[in-house]
């Protein structure tokens, strides 16, 4: 027994601090099924599918949470686009200043939002667009902040890659254009999806960025910023969990294609 | 399919370059690179120039009548005077944060790397998965974990830990529980990518050569994964340093950390001066303590 336990400590030891990690998500799905007994208690007081059967009761929720996935699909089509093709310039071309170049997309990640919203905002102010404030300052932050997460991504999926497939399609006389389009970007391709979905849920839960440079425009967090005082309605539990299923499901999904893809490669 | 979770142990190498294949030269490089290069020079870099200028801004004018360059290096003495203490609190609570991140952090990328076996993959889906249930939605259920009727309290005092009227809410503890838990994937994502690397072999040797696994531990994995610890621990100090958002959901007013007052002065004070130099010193302080601490982590590692 105590043998049987010393083997196994360091792995049930880790699997109690996943399981204090997934403690606060417990409570999120279980508070979606909450029918609170008022408003600004926030307790479980009995089990109701009225959050889950009326998501936008509070239309002021949902037209934050409208607003967050405009933002969300734009910014991280345009940041999925931008970093990809730097990607793929970091790791397969040379140029003068790759590694500022590197810098350059290391330093927004190394600094606090705090610093990165509020240079936005005093660059907007001076730019004379403080009344402009709004939709567009917002996406212009946010493809800036999720653009180096996918220059990463990508350089590290096309750094990993064995080149000896684009070989055998050059040496079988693909022209470079039928190389890269059959070989090359099918292989980055998970890279470039599991980017998107990192820029993409960065973008959706941006808060610090984003109350510096919303104007008066309201995207989900700080819908949930401004509610809380008064007391959350429970259907933000419910895009909560709405959230962590759906991109457990992408996640896992991808995972388990490329599995069934390799095992067709073998 | 991890790929959304390789992202954060590839800024594990920082700036370092990928070892890449052959490299062509030519013009397209330079078009590949350039629509980043602009769009971040103009959203980032020319912002922070433009953050320094304000605060050097005359502190005696408004958003609304504008202000002066007036190169008011006051500012700055002026800022330490009346902030120091949210700013120490800040600093000091992420450090706190970032310490526990790294002991829960390393036994979980521990324990993935080397005991998962075939559920690897699964259990770095379920480190990112919290990740994507909203942040604030997630400081909210912690709220909820901690507070006064709460079984984590309830619990604690039915131990004597508490007393029959402490709290947890509203105390530095719930806020640096709260930063630690919210970073945690920060910490263990460039911990696991060190540790995977690690050719357990070498392990085994030291222990054929009758070390002790305590020691086989400290001498052959602990450096060998230093790099991860390095960034992990840079990744978790550095946004929890600027969050503010457990201060507030999770502490009270006398938890202020520097966050809150630099978008307060920006959002409902006006006075940008004040704000963007309290930015510019957050950001001075932080390059401050890495370059200090990637320096004694290096030489640690030589020695």
């Amino acid at each position: 027994m105590t043998a049987w336990l010393r083997e196994r400590m360091v792995l049930l030891l880790g699997l109690g601090v996943l399981a204090y990690t997934f403690v606060p998500i417990a409570v999120v799905v279980l508070m979606s099924f909450n029918e609170p007994a008022a408003r600004n208690v926030y307790s479980f007081d009995g089990f109701t599918l009225h959050n889950w059967a009326n998501i936008c009761e509070d239309a002021a929720m949902c037209e934050a949470l409208g607003l967050s996935l405009r933002i969300g699909f734009l910014a991280t089509l345009v940041a999925t686009v931008l970093g990809t093709l730097a990607g793929f310039a970091l790791v397969r071309h040379d140029f003068a200043g790759r590694s500022s170049a590197n810098l350059l997309i290391f330093l927004p990640m190394a600094a606090p939002e705090i610093v990165l919203g509020s240079s936005l905002l005093t660059l907007f102010v001076a730019a004379g667009a403080s009344g402009l404030l709004g939709f567009w300052t917002i996406l212009i932050a946010h493809i800036m902040f999720c653009l180096s997460f996918v220059v990463v991504t990508v350089r590290s999926r096309l750094a990993g890659l064995d080149d000896t497939l684009e070989q055998a399609a050059a040496d079988l006389y693909a022209t470079p254009a039928q190389t890269f389009w059959r070989v090359t970007f099918p292989l980055v391709l998970p890279g470039i999806l599991g980017a998107a979905l990192l820029s993409f849920s960065l973008s959706f839960d941006d808060f610090i960025i984003t109350n510096l440079n919303s104007g008066n425009e309201t995207t989900f967090p700080m819908y949930v910023w401004g509610a809380y005082r008064v007391g959350v309605p429970m259907q933000v539990n419910v895009i909560g969990t709405i959230m962590l299923l759906f991109s457990l499901a992408v996640v896992v999904t991808g995972e388990l294609v490329s599995r069934r893809r390799r095992r067709a490669l073998v | 399919m991890t790929q959304a979770a390789q992202a954060v142990p590839e800024t594990a190498t920082l700036a370092a370059e990928p070892s890449g294949s052959r490299r062509r030269r030519g013009r397209t490089g330079y078009l590949l690179m350039l629509p980043a290069t602009l769009w971040l020079l103009l959203f980032f870099v020319v912002p922070f120039y433009s953050l320094v200028a304000t605060s050097l801004f005359d502190a005696s004018g408004s958003d609304f009548r504008g202000y002066e360059m007036t190169y008011a290096w006051g500012n700055y003495v002026d800022v330490v005077e009346a902030y120091w203490q949210p700013f120490l609190r800040s600093l000091w609570y992420a450090a706190l944060a970032t310490g526990i991140c790294l002991v829960l952090g390393y036994v979980l990328a521990y324990a993935i790397a080397f005991k998962a076996g075939r559920w690897k993959w699964l259990l770095l889906v379920l480190v990112i998965a919290p990740f994507f249930t909203s942040f604030l939605v997630r400081t909210l259920s912690w709220q909820l974990i901690l507070s006064d009727e709460g079984f984590v309290v309830d619990a604690l005092q039915f131990l004597r830990v508490l007393g029959p009227d402490d709290r947890l809410l509203a105390t530095p503890v719930a806020v640096v529980a709260g930063l630690a838990y919210n970073f945690l994937p920060f910490m263990v994502l460039p911990l696991f990518a060190s540790l995977d690397k690690i050719d357990p072999r070498l392990v085994e040797a030291s222990s054929d050569l009758y070390a002790h696994p305590f020691v086989g531990f400290w001498k052959v994995t602990w450096p060998l994964s230093l790099p991860g610890v390095v960034s992990g621990t840079l990744l978790t100090f550095i946004p929890a340093a600027g969050d503010y958002i457990n201060a507030e959901f999770l502490g009270s007013t006398n938890q202020r950390v520097i966050g809150n007052v630099i978008q307060g002065q920006f959002i409902d004070a006006n006075n940008s001066p004040v704000a963007a130099a309290l930015s510019v010193l957050l950001m001075v302080l932080i390059v401050a303590m890495v370059l200090v601490y990637v320096r004694r982590a290096g030489t640690e590692e030589l020695l």
